[in-house]
């Protein structure tokens, strides 16, 4: 085997800084699921206004505007239950946990409530029209990525409470939230392109 | 007795008509497919030029910088890094070329796509179906399949306008010599257009592929002299040979289920999820192009479509000879 | 003082195979190098499988009205040999390359995730067999099923329950998004590798052409297949729950699966042949016995092309009546593209020019490949020319153009990578005269099967038919087109030959066979598990030429 060491080999070894994985890790999922929910958006927009039959969207759609408060203001919560775990008050970690799992759970129930609606009093389903294909499938993608997100935010919750030393995790706690934020972006998006351009 | 002579004479200068059976995209004979065929000529010299200088300098490099069993032969060459003026000389040139063959083809493009149709066009519906053509002269009121008859000028000032439907999948309408392809997608109408120079039969095929019998997906444009396919057309416009008598072999035809799919006009038969039989014998093929009409093939096709063109969505009725007798003498009276 | 004996330096007799302990070793790996042999041993049956297929189709083209296979499984054969290429060889063998080889060049112990890592080529696996079990289990309504008989890249409505009847789209469908998962994952992989686990000193403009090439080839990876599983859960929501995305009857638009196919399928075809651009960046620089020409601007032109590559899909659409200023604008953006590939052609001539050229195995299917692609890349200038493509689309030019890129392209690089670097993976030379004989031959029968395809398409020949009809002037090309297929299955089984062969009996390599210059060459072949006993520390490029010529050290000019 050859030597491949020069002669200030040590002095380089000592200061050599590279980004950390899991940073790079999440950023690149997040850009690889944003590519996945552009199609779908387009998708949507190509489609405005095109449904032949059924329901309309300014028919049907409400702004859902207490959800979209309780989701994005997970993300502000979340934020503080970070910081409490950085600072070591764990209670207040726990706290804040909780509060962001029941924002989140207080979306998705919304969403259901929404869905269950459209699906029964109005009479939009998949595979009703353009608009419902399109909406439900847009929606239901975003949703389906809340609901991985509060998996894991149900195991963050479950783990401290059964006594797990989380403030050991706080970097892949940090990596949870920045999906979480991740989530709450696309819903803004979402959120535009449904509720208030596609109406 | 006057309207078979008719006909017969009108099959006789089809026959006649020059085949062209090998398609030759370099071998136009209508304007669009002349347009395609000079640029591709000019994208030819401008590839066939970069292709003899970098080949060329590709194998002057190996022979020249082969490793020889000299005294130097294991003694490393001068390590060269690279040349910023190289790189940005051999950067514009490939851009000139480019910005070049990029104005050229814009041209091409809208002469071909946004050319408008002079007054006196002839307009023809395409809806492609699986596996075959349904084709309508809307100005003429004809409805007829997989053969089309166009007329043709020397100068190409008889053009034909082509609107391109389709009932199923995705199809596409190429006759290499008379134009490049067109698509035809469902829920979307596309236009195309061709005026082909010289009389003749021009053969084609379907290029998207659409499922089992694509391949037998078949195309013939029968270009004729502006006289001629005015007496096609107005052979066509008529009503079935036999409209008028209830001949036996007519009845067994019309008590089978084959009307529930054709449609020969002047009878009951109205179906419209096959090709309309009216005119059957005026045509040169069988399913699209699989096979030539004739007498022999006629039998096996009615006998069972599914041998000639396995897959095919016509049945096999299963019928009995003397049902099988009676309509392909029925069919082969339709000129 | 008493020295203490530790067991490792006691030499080990192991007298017996122990069958469950191999099993184990390879099937619960994370080893890059292992998962990235098995990848590419993978990507080697399917290869072998698909040509097969290749080989049945060539058999019932070669003469008019053939009557060797019946129309649904011809069509069956072209759709299975076009997605097992593009998804079952070409991407792993992305992963394969780039698992084997990324960490040991940077003087990494491991990828920056193994286990997902392992995750990857077992899911990539399950959904090509997923894609295979069509043949058994693809048995739907009305009988209708078997293999998926849509074409690879399964236009829609031909793709709509109605007119696909029974489950072989669905597992078309599922194969794919299955397999994708892993080739995302493995992209994700080797882009945090090469930023977070790179030795001290090698910063990015340091890591070797090799790296870089795979690293902007997972970047577009990661954005470019997405579209695709999004274009496929549209089809299978279409398919199972009524939805209308590319429904006609509902106003659904039949051409947006095209968009979105597209807009994945042509940065895919940039994903394929960048591991040939990568290994062709290795080995004419070791061959020529110089460094590579211009490597910012070879680096450059890879980061351009995998961008412009985002904007050109519509090139595949022309057809489709879209507007002349849509038409326009996707001829310029595509003959765009061609510039960055072209300036790296000029590149790798300028490395070898001035040179000492070695013409070891390795060396000929690069000087080939420069040749093969030189043409590929000018029928694509061709095909751009939206009037040009009117004529030759869904003809066999394309098919010609397609497999000049990525058979006497990708596949040249391919097996150029095989040679180069099998002596670094099993410790043994290939035997060289059985190198040249698959070469040549394999040169000779690609040449033989694809060239009169080109003309094939200039004679008005369609894509995907399962037979053709006397005198329409397609009947001696396509014998010719079929008699080259033979020549190329003899240099594949010659190949597979020196393979097993080798691997059992080839004369040991030593560390360094080629004298080269990169990291991979500094430790033991095959490498230890760890890879290098000690960290690596770099000051350039090559480091290893910086080690052999102390007095001309590249560092000096970098």
């Amino acid at each position: 085997m050859q030597e491949v060491i020069t002669e200030d080999a040590l002095e380089l070894s000592k200061n050599w800084k590279l980004p950390d994985r899991g940073k790079v890790g999440v950023l690149f999922l997040i850009v690889t699921e944003s590519a996945l929910f552009t199609i779908f958006v387009v998708a949507y927009i190509v489609y405005i206004g095109k449904s032949l039959t059924g329901p309309q969207p300014k028919d049907v759609l409400e702004l859902p505007i207490l959800s979209s408060i309780c989701l994005l203001s997970s993300s502000a919560t979340i934020v503080f239950a970070e910081r409490a775990l950085h600072k070591g008050a764990l209670a207040m970690f726990k706290l804040w946990w909780a509060v962001t799992i029941l924002l989140g759970l207080e979306f998705l129930v919304s969403t259901g409530v929404e869905w269950y609606n459209l699906i029964y009093k109005e009479g939009l389903t998949i595979s009703t029209n353009l608009f419902g294909t399109t909406y439900y499938s847009l929606v239901g993608l975003h949703a389906s990525h809340v609901i991985v997100g509060m998996g894991f935010l149900l195991l963050v919750m479950a783990v401290s409470l059964a006594g797990f030393p989380i403030q050991t995790q706080m970097r892949r706690v940090m990596f949870l939230s920045w999906y979480w934020h991740f989530v709450d972006a696309i819903w803004v998006i979402v959120f535009t392109v449904v509720y208030i351009i596609g109406r | 007795m006057l309207g078979t002579a008719v006909v017969a004479l009108l099959q006789a200068q089809v026959a006649a008509l020059p085949e062209h059976r090998i398609a030759d995209i370099m071998k136009p004979l209508a304007s669009p497919a002349e347009a395609e065929k000079n640029i591709a000529l000019f994208s030819f010299a401008i590839t066939g030029v970069i292709f003899v200088v970098v080949a060329g300098l590709i194998f002057f490099t190996i022979w020249k910088f082969r490793r020889k069993h000299d005294e130097d032969e294991f003694r490393e060459p001068a390590q060269v890094y690279g040349s910023n003026q190289i790189e940005v000389a051999w950067t514009i040139i490939p851009v000139l070329i480019v910005f070049i063959l990029i104005g050229v083809t814009a041209r091409v493009i809208a002469g071909v796509e946004n050319a408008s149709p002079p007054k006196d066009v002839t307009k023809i519906t395409i809806i492609g179906h699986q596996w075959w053509w349904e084709v309508k002269y809307p100005d003429y009121d004809i409805v007829t399949a997989n053969e089309i008859h166009v007329p043709s000028l020397p100068d190409g000032k008889a053009a034909t306008y082509l609107k391109l439907e389709s009932a199923d999948v995705i199809h596409s309408f190429w006759l290499p010599q008379l134009s490049g392809k067109t698509d035809l997608i469902p829920n979307r109408d596309n236009f195309m257009w061709i005026n082909p120079k010289e009389p003749g039969v021009y053969f084609g095929n379907c290029a998207e592929y659409c499922g089992t019998q694509h391949a037998n997906m078949l195309l013939r444009v029968i270009a004729q002299t502006p006289e001629d396919f005015k007496k096609w057309a107005s052979e066509q416009q008529q009503n079935a040979a036999s409209a008028a008598a209830m001949t036996p072999p007519r009845a067994e035809f019309e008590s089978l289920s084959c009307v529930n799919c054709h449609a020969i006009k002047g009878t009951v038969a109205v179906g419209k999820f096959g090709p309309d039989l009216t005119h059957l014998m005026s045509r040169q093929t069988l399913g699209a192009g699989v096979i030539d009409n004739t007498p022999a093939n006629l039998k096996i096709w009615v006998n069972n479509p599914q041998d000639p063109k396995p897959g095919c969505f016509m049945p096999s009725l299963k019928l009995t000879d003397s049902e099988l007798a009676q309509v392909v003498d029925y069919l082969g009276s339709l000129k | 003082m008493a020295t203490i004996d530790y067991p490792i330096h006691q030499k080990i007799e192991y007298e017996e195979f122990s069958f469950s302990e191999t099993f184990y070793k390879w099937v619960a790996t994370v080893d890059h190098k292992r998962l990235g042999l098995m990848y590419i041993v993978t990507a080697l049956v399917f290869l072998v499988i698909a040509g097969i297929m290749a080989g049945v189709i060539r058999l019932q083209l070669a003469f008019p009205n053939g009557h060797i296979v019946d129309p649904d499984t011809y069509n069956r054969l072209f759709t299975m040999h076009g997605t097992t290429m593009v998804f079952l060889v070409g991407m792993p063998m992305v992963a394969g390359f780039s698992n084997y080889l990324v960490p040991l060049m940077i003087g990494a112990r491991d990828m920056a995730f193994p286990r997902l890592n392992s995750f990857g080529f077992w899911i990539f696996l399950f959904g090509g067999c997923l894609l295979y079990f069509s043949y058994i289990g693809g048995n739907g309504l009305n009988g209708a099923g078997s293999a998926p008989d849509v074409g690879w890249f399964a236009y829609s409505p031909l793709t709509a329950k109605a007119f696909s009847r029974g489950a072989s789209t669905d597992y078309w469908i599922l194969g794919i998004l299955v397999s994708g998962i892993g080739s995302i994952a493995s992209a994700l992989n080797v882009i945090v590798t090469c930023i977070s686990m790179r030795c001290p000193g090698m910063t990015m403009s340091k890591m070797p052409m090799f790296v870089w090439v795979m690293l902007i080839d997972s970047w577009l990876i990661v954005i470019a297949l997405p579209p695709l599983s999004a274009a496929q859960i549209m089809l299978l929501i279409d398919r199972f729950l009524g939805g209308t995305f590319f429904n006609t009857q509902a106003g659904g638009s039949a051409v947006l699966w095209q968009h979105f196919f597209w807009i994945f399928g042509h940065p895919e075809v940039y994903i394929l042949i960048f591991p040939a651009f990568a290994i062709l960046s290795e080995i004419i620089p070791v061959f020529s016995r110089k460094p590579i020409f211009g490597k910012p601007a070879m680096v450059g032109a890879v980061v351009a092309i995998g961008f412009i590559s985002l904007g050109v899909w519509a090139h595949h659409m022309f057809a489709v009546g879209m507007s002349s200023w849509s038409n326009t604008f996707f001829t310029a953006s595509t003959m765009l593209v061609g510039i960055p590939t072209g300036i790296k052609i000029f590149n790798w001539t300028a490395t070898m020019y001035g040179g000492k050229l070695r013409f070891e195995t390795p060396m000929l299917f690069c000087i080939a490949f420069l040749l093969q692609f030189l043409v590929a890349g000018l029928t694509g200038i061709m095909l751009s020319v939206a009037p040009f493509d009117w004529q030759l689309h869904d003809s066999y030019f394309v098919i010609g153009h397609f497999h000049f890129t990525l058979v006497a392209g990708l596949i040249f690089g391919i097996f150029a990578g095989i040679y180069y670097w099998f002596p670094k993976a099993t410790g043994k030379m290939m035997n060289e005269k059985l190198g040249k004989l698959h070469f040549w031959l394999f040169v000779i029968g690609v040449n033989l099967t694809f060239i009169p395809m080109h003309f094939l398409g200039f004679l008005g020949m369609p894509r995907r038919i399962y037979t053709y009809a006397p005198n329409r002037g397609w009947e001696t090309l396509n014998l010719v087109t079929s008699l080259g297929v033979v020549v190329q299955m003899i240099a594949i089984a010659i190949f597979i030959y020196n393979v097993l062969h080798s691997v059992l009996k080839g004369a040991k390599s030593g560390d360094d066979p080629w004298d080269a210059w990169t990291l991979e060459w500094a430790t033991s072949s095959p490498p230890p598990e760890y890879n290098f006993e000690k960290v690596p520390v770099v000051r350039s490029g090559r480091p290893l030429w910086d080690l052999k010529h102390p007095d001309d050290p590249d560092w000096r000019f970098e």
